[in-house]
Parts: C-alpha cells; structure tokens; sequence
C-alpha cells in the first residue's frame, strides 16, 4: 500500500479517537502536546480529560467573565467545592453538580450516583456533608416515561441520601415538556468544615504515596464522563447503560468517617474524590495542581472482576473510591482507620517530580521506582490532561425565532383574558395551586430523610432550606432555582432571574446570601445557536451576580442535554447558600398571627411572558417578559433583611411562581390561617395577581411596627404597599384602581372584583396537585 | 455522678451522634459502643441508633444480630438492663428476638419521613415515666420498613400485657388504623413501639432525639430520652448501693 493510501485505509477502519468522541482537530492537539502520537491508553486517558465534564473546553472563556472573589471566599472555581467562611473559625463548602444523562438512562442508579458524586466532592474538601439540595426536571408528568423518570430519580435520591445520613432539605421539581427526552437532574451538597482544616486536591512532594481507599474499580461507568456526559444520545439507549455508575452508600458511609477521621489525624497532604474520568482524573489534576508528577502503578488498583483492560481500570468511574496523598510514614495509621471502617486500602502510586502521569504495568518497587522488567504504558504530562486541556472558541448566534411554539387554540398574544373571559380569579388561582409546577412538593419530600443530623430547622418545602450550626447561634440557609421558562425566550434574562430568585428566597428569612454555586444544563455546544444561549446565561448570571455582590465559588457544566428532534430549555440553575447570624432571627414564609399587617415591598411591573398562568392559560405570552431591575433587587433584598434584623417581621416571602396571589395563599396554607387583602390593578387583574413580575417581597408585621417598616423601606427607596389584614377561614383579595374587574363590569363583564376563596379549598388543591399530576392519587 | 448511656454504633449508623446530642441534653453522658466490641464498658443503659447498621441491604437489622456488640446487649438485657432501640435500632432488636413482631416494609413501598403524632400506652415504664397520662408526642418518622407485624395471637398477648408501647394517633387522639395518613407505614393496631415482657427492652419507629429541640420543631423526644436516663441513673445507684454496702 502506498503511503499517500493511508489517510483514506485509517478514516475508512473508524479510528479509535472518533470511536472515544475526540475530534480529528483534538488529536492533532493531543499529537502536539505529546510531541508524537498517543498510543491506545493514552488516547483513552485524554477522551475522558478532554470531555466537556472534565475540560470545560467550550465554557471555559465563559467562565473566566464571572465574579469569583471576595472577602469570605476561602476556595472558589477549580477546586472540588467552593468554601466560604461563616464565622467562629467555621466555613461552608458548597456545589452543585449534574447527573442528567445516566438519570435518563437508568433513573435510580443515574440519581443515586449524582447525590454521592456531589458528597464526595463536600468531603474531599475536609467538611462533614450536612444536607443535600436537588432540582429536578421532566418532561409531561402524564406520559408514563415520565413518571418511570420521576420514580426512579426520586428513590435514587432518597435511597442514596437516606442512607448516607445526610439530609435532603430542598430543592425543586419542575415539569416542561422540553425535558421530555432529556430530564435534569442537578443536587447540590453543603457540608461544614473548620476553615484550618479545609484540604486540598493537590499532590505535593515527590516521593509521597499516592493511596487508593474505598471501593474496588470494576467496569461500571466506563466512560461516563465522555459517552454520556458529552454527546447527544436517544433517550432509550441501552447500549449506554454500561457507562452509567452502580452506587453503593454504605460504603459511601464508611468512605465519608474514614476521610474525615484521616484528616483530623493530620495524615494527608491532598485528597480527591475519584469521579467523572476516574483515576486518570485524580491523578492528572492533582499533580498538575501541585506542578508534580504521578506514577500509577496499575497492578496494585483492586480489581472488582478479573481481565480488566489497562484503559478500563484508568478511566472505571466505579462509585466510592478516594485517593489521598500521604507522607510514606503516614501509611500505617491510614491503613489502620481505613481497616476500623472496613475499607480496602492500598498504595497506588507515587508522587514524582518530572510533571507526568505515567502508568507502570509489572508493579513498582519498595522505593517506587518501577520494578525490573517493569513497562510504562503511559505518560502524559500532567497538565496536558487538566489545565492545558484544549479550549475552544465556540461560535454563538442568536436563534432566528426564538418563540415557543404556542399551545394549540391559545391567544397569540399576553393579553389578559380573566375577566372578559368570564374566568373566576379564584378558580384561576386553584387551578395555580394544584398544577404540577406549583403544588405541594410533599410527596416527594416526605421520600427523603430531612431531619437527619437534627439540624434542619422549619418544615420541608416551606421556603429555602434552614440548617443551624451546632455549637453557634449561626444558620445557614440554602436555596436552588432556576427559571427555564424565561431562559427559553431570553437566556440572559433567565439567568440574572435565577440568581434573583434564589438570593430573594435567602434574604426573606433574614439571612445574608454568601456565595453562588450553578449548574449549567444546555443543548450541543457547537450548535451556534446552543452556545449563545449558554453565554447569554453565563453573561445574566454574571451580571446579576456583581450587582447582588454575590461570588460564584464554583458549579458544573451540562451540554449536549439532547434527546433526537429536540433542545431542553437552557437551564442555568443557581444555589445560593446565605448565612444567619442568629437563628433566633429567622423568619418563616407562613402567616404567624391574625391582626399581622400584610405589606407587599417593591413595585412590579407588566409581563406575563414565562409565567406559571401564561402556562397554565394557554397564552403565548413569550414576547411579554417582565423586565429586571437588579439595583431595585439588591434594594428590596436589602430592605427585607434589615426589617428582619430589627424584629419587625412576623413571615416574609417573596412572590415568584404564580405571583402574589399564589404568594399570600401559600403563606396562608401553611400559617392556617387567611385574610383580607386589596390589591391595586394597574393594568390588568392576571398581571396583579399572577404576574411573576421579580423584585417583590410579601410580609407581614405587627400593627405597632408599620410605620418603623416603611421609614426603613423609605431609607432604602422600596416603594410599600398596604395589601391588607391576617386572619379568617378565607384568603380574600379585592382589586382596585384602573385595570380592576370592576371596570371590566363597566365594559359588560359579570365577573366580580373579589377573588374570595376558603382556606380549605387552598389546601386541597396545594395538597393533591402533584399526586394526582402523577396519578398516584385518583 | 453522670448517667453513662451507651450509644451503639455499626459503620451504617447515622443516627448515632443525634442520639449522643440528646441524651447529652437530657442529662446523660453519651458513651459509643462500637459494634466489633463486646465490651459495653459499664453502661447504665443501651441506645441503638437509627441508621442502616450494615446497609441493610438484606433486611433492616438482619446483619447486625449477629455481630459483637448485639451478643453482649443480649446479655445485658437478659441480665436486666435498659436498651432502647430507635428506628433501625428497634428493627435490630426485633430481629435479635428482643422485642416480639417483625418491622416489614412500609405498605406504601416508598421511604416516608414526616412528623407523626404517638400516644404514650403506658406512662409507668422505664422509657415513658416522664410522659404524662395518656400523653400525645410529636414526633419525627423517618424509614422504609417500620410497618409494624406481628400474628394476631401476638398482637392480643401485647394487648392484653400492655406491652404496646405507643400507638400512632390521629388530629383526634384515636389509634390511626392501617390506611390512614397518621399511620405513617400501615403498622398493625397503630403500634408505633412495644415493651418486653420485663420491662426493661423497647423499641419505637419515630425519632425522640430528632424531637430534642423546639427549634427544630418539637422537642416531646425529650420525655421519653429522660425518662430512660433518670431509670438508668436509679438502677445505676441501686447497684452502686449493693456493691458499697
């Protein structure tokens, strides 16, 4: 064969690099950090490194645009969580991360290895996990495959969390029929650690042991971080099911004691969680991070089968398995905490100084040299693998039409059609508090442990998620959310939404937002219109960011969240956690005693667009979005927690999904008790009552403290509204000024200008929307 | 002279640091019991914890009879002193033959953990002379399998014994049958916990020491946590009082 034959002979056999998702334009890149061409093992090696989960080769010039310092921020990007300090020596490490692909491929094991993934991520920082968030997302909650989906993450969840001991507090479940094909399922784990104690995933000091404990590597996701995590795929692939990780949270259990009890002995230098690219990955971004080398010796790995290919064990992501770098006289009191928790635990490698993962087949003498006869399979300088991974400029472009295709009959426009339309506002807001979206998160909720470790404080699903700190007054309180309903029609502004949101849902209880942590789901990078909305997000999300002082200390990036013929909604979803300086401060989101005045702080505005009654109404309301003033959030923000502060604030939420009136109802539902509100109309009754306008806080004070709450509101310039009295049997809201029903009568419509509905009634439908939405109940 | 309770810990416990929290609260020191060792280390009375002993991915509690520690508690209970078995610490000593009845799955099939309201059948034992008559605790559940079974034979010997410890009750006070919301799991006749024949084992499926603090929502646990900490304390000075005399 003649050479110029080549080319055509190797692209016609389907090359390995193709074969593992590595682009032709990757391996000349591979080739020239090499110096030559990588043989099989290494081109494995660099498929997982290089994939989207572990390069950020797309998001990475994304990124680098957001803000990431400030004075509390102890570890940001880059490091396994971000760390934030909170006082008294103490600091909370926090991330949020996702596991969408293997939850679509096999729901239960996909969840269950997400909650784990994420904790190890918490304690390999040194901090003890103390709760667990997750946001979920499906498609129609009808369609059968979808509820296989919802019951199967959700046991995953459960059955990984529950086990574990750590609690599940919060989080969100929302239906979209965008997710129909690709589901989203993103947890975010907290943990405390005292900040002397925080520890790195770094490999420093050549000649120290590289020490493997925890679980045996076995042929379970292999690849995951490649083949599932970067690339579009059909929903229903089998063939996939092998890259998705089998969990195991017992031993997750004894993993998580172990580590933290090796840290607290002082034993180790570094420590990583082994998770997305496996070994390969702990190895790489460990020494790179501490400018050393590493030499695996691939025979001392524990094998879960016999007949493992070198590749197999470099990149196995098999679940619970740590590594920890160790002076050699540290090896014996390792070995004997690891043997206490019933761990396997054994010498993996070496720390080197010549900069490169190398792998050693034939094993490695006493002095970690390579025994004689011994071969090197591998060497990869190390931070060709992490930090010198490959980049990209991706193209971005708006799309040509970026409407939603509009529900079948439905209006072309957001005009308000409840009172011409003859619709009773109180059987809209019924129809609100029992749809899918808005009901009761109970039934889920009540699947996870929430209360252990007896820090958890209030109920489930009531607000942001409230957990005190032993030993202080402090609490910490942590939230997620995200609003794909807006990033669908306007990225930018969904993200900057988000991060508003879920600041708002911290600030109402009285604490002070810390830091955020995101999770970016979107579609296939290189399509340009994909990528735009994922720049687009990360540009709201940094906007909002600065103007709330927030520091994004970290998160994880989702692409190719495809399934054949459709795009989820982007979805950049955020976790904020705050800090209270007095648990005795916190304020709850349900009405706390009749007589309390009700207050609505700041000034909405007109738009429907992306909200729960555009959904539930049947409106295309997409060019009607409402529009985001971020110096008035920072100003209602930081009015609400200063009224906090001064104890004048008896319940505080802020109106969000389904607008005020959903807002009041719920803090009736859960305080047992209504009232009697008059909200002004403006413009129309469903933009006053359901509107999802941002920027807005309800709350309620004590008679006597009225006029201390609005100088305070003055001082900050948040305009005040006067809604109206708390108590009764029924939640009662009357509309006035220019846009209420009552004109509408005047125009000939029957509908009264009184929404009036018994609190009974709003429990019902709160109560039994979801269940029956997923037709557990009849 | 502190009250020295012992708080067992298999590696799946994750129970055992609330429970050391609470009973510290409650005036005991909190001693761990390690569950390799059979040495209770001159407890005056036994915890076990809630938690997933082994990862009962067998049966909850199945593994754990056998191991160490479970030998000596039986023993020590044997020889008459206080062990209480919270959630999985309950379904252990079913399993070891403690406690008459079997812990089976919840009839839902699914995890359930929510606040659950239990009546104190009896306020004149070990573990509830605190409580007072007839008294309703709130509680947190917080497990896959607490559906309390037991033949109907068993079930009339407990009644008729009083050995029912608690019973889930409805917002009326009424035993809440199987089917019912304020029967978390489906357990037969409501049982929410149950008393050896002696007097000095039990076991409940509902949480005292996550309902230790009113901050967190409840603290009822406490008047079961110490009244089981004030009868350690008068066994452990009866004793005392043998050996000094």
């Amino acid at each position: 064969m003649s050479a110029d034959l080549a080319p055509a002979v190797a692209a016609a056999a389907a090359p390995l690099h193709r074969a593992l998702g590595l682009t032709d334009g990757e391996l000349v890149e591979i080739e020239r950090r090499l110096g030559r061409g990588p043989n099989d093992l290494e081109l494995a090696m660099f498929s997982v490194m290089w994939s989207e989960h572990c390069s950020y080769k797309s998001s990475r010039p994304l990124l680098r645009t957001l803000p990431t310092g400030g004075d509390d921020v102890v570890a940001g990007p880059g490091e396994n969580a971000g760390v934030m300090r909170i006082g008294d020596g103490w600091a909370v490490a926090f991330k949020i991360e996702s596991h969408n692909h293997p939850s679509a491929v096999e729901p239960y094991q996909g969840a269950a290895t997400g909650v784990g993934g994420i904790l190890r991520d918490i304690f390999a920082m040194g901090a003890r996990p103390i709760a667990v968030l997750d946001a979920l997302r499906f498609g129609d909650p009808a369609d059968p495959r979808t509820r296989h989906l919802v019951n199967g993450v959700v046991r995953g969840v459960g059955g990984y969390g529950n086990c574990v001991g750590v609690p599940t507090v919060g989080g969100e479940l929302v239906f979209d029929p965008s997710y129909q094909g690709n589901p989203l399922v993103n947890v975010m784990a907290i943990g405390l650690v005292r900040e002397d104690a925080i520890v790195r995933a770094t490999a420093p000091g050549p000649g120290n042991l590289v020490i493997l404990y925890g679980s045996a590597t076995g042929r379970d996701g292999i690849g995951g971080a490649s083949v599932l995590a970067s690339a579009t795929f059909g929903a229903q692939d089998p063939s996939k099911r092998p890259a998705v990780q089998v969990g195991d949270p017992f031993a997750e259990k004894l993993l998580i004691e172990a580590t933290l009890e090796i840290l607290a002995a002082g034993l180790a230098e570094g420590l990583s969680d082994l998770g997305a690219a496996g070994i390969t990955c702990g190895v790489s971004e460990t020494a790179d991070r501490a400018g050393t080398g590493i030499r695996v010796d691939l025979d001392a790995i524990p094998r879960r089968e016999p007949g493992m290919a070198p590749f197999e064990v470099m990149i196995s992501e098999s679940q619970e398995r740590m590594v920890v770098i160790a002076r050699p006289d540290r090896l014996p009191q390792i070995a004997a905490i690891c043997e206490r928790w019933g761990i396997p635990c054994g010498v993996i490698g070496r720390v080197t100084d010549d900069g490169d993962v190398a792998v050693i087949e034939g094993g490695l003498a006493p002095d970690g040299m390579p025994n004689p006869g011994a071969r090197e399979l591998a060497r990869i300088p190390a931070r060709a693998l992490a930090s010198d991974a490959i980049v990209f400029d991706r193209l971005a472009a708006p799309p040509s039409r970026r409407r939603r295709t509009p529900a079948p009959g439905s209006t072309e426009t957001a005009a308000d059609m409840l009172p011409e339309g003859g619709t009773d506002p109180g059987a809209v807001l019924l129809g609100l508090l029992g749809s899918p979206n808005l009901a009761s998160r109970a039934w889920v909720a009540e699947q996870y442990d929430r209360d252990v470790g007896t820090n958890t404080v209030g109920s489930a699903g009531h607000g942001a998620a409230v957990l005190r700190v032993k030993g202080t007054r402090r609490a910490l309180v942590a939230t997620t959310d995200g609003n794909e309903a807006v990033s669908a029609l306007d990225p930018y502004l969904g993200a900057a939404l988000s991060v508003a949101e879920a600041s708002r849902n911290v600030s109402v209880t009285g604490a002070r937002p810390l830091g955020v942590t995101n999770c970016l789901n979107f579609g296939d990078p290189t399509r340009p219109e994909s990528f735009w909305q994922l720049r687009e997000a990360v540009r709201g999300m940094g906007d909002a960011c600065r103007a709330l002082g927030l520091p994004v200390t970290g998160g994880n990036v989702s692409l190719y969240n495809e399934a054949p013929g459709s795009a989820i909604a982007p979805t950049p979803e955020i976790g904020i956690v705050g800090l209270l300086d007095d648990v005795a401060l916190l304020v709850g989101p349900a009405f706390a005693a009749d007589g309390d005045v009700a207050l609505l702080a700041g000034a909405g505005g007109p738009g429907l667009g992306g909200s729960a009654y555009a959904a539930v109404a049947g409106l295309a309301a997409e060019d009607d979005l409402p529009g985001l003033d971020l110096a008035a959030e920072a100003a209602v923000q930081a009015f609400v927690r200063d009224a906090i502060a001064a104890r004048h604030v008896t319940a505080a939420q802020d109106v969000s999904g389904g607008g005020l009136a959903v807002a009041l109802a719920e803090m009736a539902i859960w305080g047992g008790r209504g009232g009697q509100f008059r909200v002004p109309v403006p413009s129309a009754p469903a933009v006053a009552l359901f509107g999802e306008s941002p920027s807005r806080i309800v709350l309620t004070v004590r008679p006597p403290d009225l006029a201390a709450v609005r100088a305070l509101a003055g001082r900050h310039g948040v305009k005040i509204a006067e809604l109206g009295t708390v108590g009764g049997p029924r939640l009662v809201i009357e509309m006035f000024g220019e846009g209420a029903t009552g004109a509408a009568e005047g125009r000939g419509s029957s509908i009264a200008d009184a929404l009036e509905v018994t609190l009974a009634d709003l429990r019902h439908a709160w109560d039994h929307g979801l269940p029956r939405a997923l037709g557990e109940e009849a | 002279m502190s009250v020295r309770v012992g708080v067992v810990v298999f590696p799946g416990s994750n129970c055992d640091t609330d429970t050391a929290w609470a009973l510290a609260r409650a005036g005991a020191e909190p001693v761990q019991l390690w569950h390799e060792s059979a040495d209770l280390l001159g407890v005056d009375a036994i915890v076990l914890p809630g938690g997933f002993a082994y990862g009962d991915y067998l049966r909850a509690g199945a593994i754990a009879r056998f191991s160490p520690v479970m030998r000596a508690v039986a023993g020590y209970a044997a020889d008459g002193g206080l062990v209480l078995g919270i959630c999985n610490g309950f379904q252990v000593l079913a399993e070891a033959g403690l406690l008459p009845g079997a812990l089976l799955r919840n009839r839902t099939l699914r995890f359930v953990c929510r606040d659950v309201a239990i009546r104190a059948e009896r306020a004149d034992t070990a573990f509830t002379h605190r409580v007072p008559g007839g008294g309703v605790l709130r509680m947190p559940v917080a497990h896959g399998e607490g559906c309390y079974y037991a033949d109907a034979a068993t079930l009339d010997a407990l009644e008729r014994d009083g050995r029912i410890l608690f019973r889930y009750v409805d917002a009326a006070g009424s035993p809440a049958p199987a089917g019912d919301r304020a029967n978390p799991n489906g357990s037969l006749r409501a049982i929410a916990g149950v008393i050896n024949a002696a007097g000095n084992v039990a076991g409940l499926m509902p949480h005292p020491e996550r309902a230790a603090d009113a901050l967190l929502g409840s603290d009822d646990g406490m008047l079961v946590l110490r009244s089981l900490v004030e009868s350690a304390g008068e066994r452990a000075g009866t004793i005392q009082h043998a050996v000094a005399g």
